[in-house]
C-alpha cells in the first residue's frame, strides 16, 4: 500500500500537468521496472481531479526467492484516482486507489482536509487512510492463487507547516497506522537450529496487529544565490518493536536558466522486530516467529542525483512549459542480523548480507 | 470515556479558545508580497509528485518504518 | 495515545473551520484618501498617483512569481483598452524586489498600461497589502472605493461593473 500523508495544498490548488514516467529499481537479483502516468486538471475553479497508472514489472531472484524456490516474473498494476475541492483557505482531498497482482489485491481510500491560516502562515492538514487487503499465495508452474488471508489497515495524519521567515519552511508530521489481520507472507517459513545440527524449517507466525507511529521534521531553506536545502529526520516505532530513525538531506541548485540540478543523501536504520529471527534455536521457540528481513536490524544508505532540464515548446500551444528528468539513486543496505543462505547452509558461517540497488526515473512533464 | 480521551477533549477546548481569540490578531510577519522565495517551485516539498510517490514507494516495501512522509504549505499563497 | 492527539488535531481543525476568520486582515477600507505615492515606472521615469488625479485608477498589486496574477494581466490589458478613452487608467504595481522576473514576464506578456516597481514594498505597506494580487480601485477625487484580494477568471465582471459607476459620476 502506498505511504501517503496529508496531502491538501490549502489555498491554492495544485497545476494542471501531465508526467510521464519511466522507473527502474534493479538490485538484490530483483529488477522492478514500468510506467507512471500521471495527469491532472482543474475542473472550473475550485475542483482538481488527477489520474495515475503505474505498473511494476517483477523479475525476481532475489536471496529469499533462491533459497527456497525459482526466480519469477509478475505483474503489478496499479490505478489511483483522485479529487481536490478548495473552498475559502481549505482543501478537502478524496482519493482511491486499486493495486492488482496475481497474489495482492489491495484497495485503498483516503480523506484529507487542509487549511491556511494566521495570514496564510500557517498550514494544517488532517487525512485518514483506509485499506482493504487480499492476500494470496501463486503457484506459479499451475498459474493458481490461494486466497489465504485478508489485511486491514487504517491511518490517521495529522500535518502542520509553518512559514518561519521570508527563506525558512518548516513542516511537522504525524502518523498512526494500525494493520490487523492476515500480516505475513505466504511464501516465507522461519528457520530453526534442530537437534542433529540441521537447518529446519518451520511455518512464520505473526502478531495479528500492528500499530506504528510516526514524527516527523522537515526544514527547507532557500539560500541567497538562488538554490535551496532541505533537511528532514522521521522517528518510528511500532508495537513489533521496531524502532527506525531516517534522516535526508537534500540540495537543489536551478543553474543556466533552464537546469536543475538535485543531490540528496538519505540514512535509515531500524532495531529488528521482538519476533525475528534468522535463526531460531530450537523449534517452536517463541509464540511469534519471522523471518522477514524487512523485519531485521540493518541500515541503509541512499545517495541520489537529479538532473532536470525545461523547455517551452512552441507547439502545441497550451503547453505552458515542460521539463525533461532524469534522476538516479543508489540504494546500500547492510543487514545485522540477516545471513546469505544463498554462499552454503553451514549456520555460523555465513555471511551477513548486503546489497546495492540502481534506482532510475526519467520522466518528462507538461504543464498546460 | 477513557481517560486519554478525557484529557485530549480537556486540552482542546481552552487550546481552542486561545486558537479562537489569536486568529484575528496575529498580523503575518512575512507579507504576501514577500513571498518571492516561497514561491520559487525549489522551495516545494514535493516538486515532482510523481517523482516522490515511487521514491516513497521503492523505501516503504523495503524497510519496516512508514508513515508521516508529506509535507504540505509554503508556496505563495496567492488568492 | 498518538491516535487521540491527531484526533484532538482534527477537534481543532473543525473548530477553527466554524470559526469567523476575518477575510482580510487590517487591509486598507472604501471611503479613505488613496495614500499618495511616486514609483519608477517601466518606461522610465517617475509616476505618481497625484498625476492620475481626476481619472478612475485600478491599481494592481502583482508579482511574476504569482500564478492568478499571471492570469489577470490579460485581462486588466483588456479592461485598460477598452474605458482609456473614457477618463480610466489603470497601474501595475510590481512588487519584487529585483525587477529581472518581471521583466522577462512583461517581455512574453507585454502590456499598455503603466507598470512601476515598489522594490522596497515601502506602496504595498501603505496600502496593507494582504493577499496577491491585491487590487484597488480609486475615483476621480482620489478616494478608495473599491477593493479586492486575490483573482478568479470571471472577477472581472466586478471591476468592470464598478469601474463604470465610478466613470459616471
Amino acid at each position: 500500500m502506498f505511504a501517503l500523508g496529508a496531502t491538501g495544498h490549502a489555498g491554492v490548488l495544485p497545476d494542471d500537468r501531465a508526467d510521464m514516467m519511466w522507473h527502474q529499481w534493479e538490485g538484490g537479483g530483483v529488477t522492478v521496472q514500468g510506467p507512471s502516468i500521471l495527469l491532472r486538471k482543474k475542473l472550473g475553479d475550485s475542483l482538481s481531479l488527477a489520474a495515475n497508472y503505474y505498473v511494476d514489472m517483477v523479475s525476481s531472484a532475489s536471496v529469499d526467492v533462491l533459497s527456497t524456490a525459482s526466480p519469477y516474473k509478475e505483474r503489478r498494476t496499479q490505478k489511483s484516482l483522485s479529487a481536490d475541492y478548495l473552498h475559502g483557505k481549505t482543501t478537502y482531498s478524496l482519493g482511491v486507489i486499486s493495486s492488482i497482482e496475481p497474489d495482492y489485491h489491495a484497495n485503498t481510500g483516503y480523506f484529507s482536509v487542509s487549511e491556511d491560516m494566521f495570514g496564510d502562515l500557517t498550514t494544517v492538514a488532517f487525512g485518514f487512510t483506509r485499506g482493504w487487503d487480499q492476500v494470496g499465495e501463486r503457484e506459479h508452474v499451475l498459474n493458481i492463487t490461494d486466497w489465504v488471508g485478508d489485511a486491514d489497515h487504517r491511518n490517521w495524519q495529522l500535518s502542520l507547516s509553518q512559514i518561519l521567515t521570508r527563506n525558512w519552511l518548516l513542516s511537522v508530521n504525524f502518523e498512526t497506522s494500525e494493520s490487523e489481520g492476515y500480516l505475513k507472507s505466504p511464501y516465507r517459513s522461519a528457520r530453526y537450529l534442530a537437534p542433529d545440527g540441521s537447518v529446519q524449517t518451520e511455518e512464520e507466525v505473526y502478531p495479528g496487529t500492528r500499530t506504528g507511529n510516526a514524527a516527523s521534521m522537515q526544514l527547507k531553506y532557500y539560500l541567497p544565490w538562488h538554490a535551496a536545502l532541505a533537511g528532514s529526520y522521521r522517528f518510528y516505532k511500532d508495537t513489533w518493536s521496531i524502532l527506525a530513525h531516517t534522516v535526508d538531506v537534500g540540495y537543489t541548485q536551478p543553474l543556466f536558466a533552464d537546469w536543475t540540478f538535485d543531490a540528496d543523501v538519505r540514512y535509515y536504520r531500524q532495531t529488528a522486530a521482538n519476533f525475528y529471527s534468522d535463526l531460531f534455536p530450537y523449534q517452536a521457540s517463541q509464540n511469534f516467529l519471522a523471518r522477514d528481513r524487512e523485519l531485521a536490524q540493518y541500515h541503509d544508505l541512499t545517495l541520489g542525483l537529479g538532473v532536470t532540464w525545461q523547455f517551452h515548446p512552441r507547439w502545441p500551444r497550451w503547453i505552458e512549459k515542460g521539463t525533461m528528468n532524469l534522476r538516479y539513486d543508489r540504494m546500500h543496505i547492510a543487514y545485522d542480523d540477516f545471513h546469505n543462505y544463498l554462499v552454503g547452509s553451514a549456520p555460523g558461517v555465513l555471511p551477513l548480507y548486503s546489497y546495492d540497488a540502481n534506482i532510475t526515473q526519467f520522466f518528462i512533464s507538461a504543464w498546460f | 470515556m477513557t481517560k486519554s480521551r478525557t484529557v485530549s477533549l480537556v486540552l482542546s477546548a481552552p487550546l481552542a479558545a486561545l486558537l479562537l481569540a489569536g486568529c484575528s490578531s496575529v498580523e503575518p510577519w512575512v507579507k504576501p508580497y514577500e513571498r518571492e522565495h516561497l514561491a520559487d517551485p525549489i522551495m516545494s516539498f514535493d516538486r515532482d509528485p510523481v517523482s516522490s510517490t515511487y521514491l516513497d514507494h521503492v523505501f516503504e516495501v523495503r524497510e519496516g518504518a512508514r508513515g508521516a512522509t508529506g509535507g504540505v504549505g509554503g508556496g505563495c499563497g496567492c488568492n | 495515545m498518538k491516535r487521540n492527539m491527531i484526533r484532538t488535531g482534527a477537534l481543532l481543525l473543525a473548530l477553527n473551520l466554524t470559526a469567523a476568520f476575518p477575510a482580510a486582515a487590517n487591509s486598507i477600507v472604501a471611503g479613505a484618501t488613496a495614500p499618495a505615492f511616486q514609483l519608477s515606472s517601466a518606461g522610465g521615469g517617475a509616476l505618481s498617483l497625484a498625476d492620475l488625479k481626476g481619472q478612475v485608477v485600478l491599481i494592481n498589486f502583482w508579482a511574476s512569481w504569482c500564478g492568478p496574477c499571471r492570469q489577470e494581466m490579460p485581462v486588466l490589458e483588456q479592461l485598460y483598452k477598452k474605458y482609456k478613452a473614457g477618463g480610466f487608467t489603470l497601474l501595475g504595481v510590481n512588487v519584487e524586489p529585483k525587477s529581472a522576473d518581471a521583466a522577462s514576464f512583461l517581455q512574453s506578456t507585454p502590456v499598455s498600461f503603466p507598470i512601476v516597481f515598489d522594490a522596497d514594498s515601502h506602496v504595498s505597506k501603505l496600502y496593507e497589502v494582504s493577499g496577491m494580487p491585491s487590487t484597488v480601485i480609486v475615483d476621480r477625487k482620489g478616494t478608495v472605493r473599491y477593493v479586492h484580494h486575490g483573482y478568479k477568471p470571471g472577477e472581472e465582471s466586478e471591476y468592470l461593473d464598478q469601474i463604470r459607476t465610478l466613470m459616471r459620476e
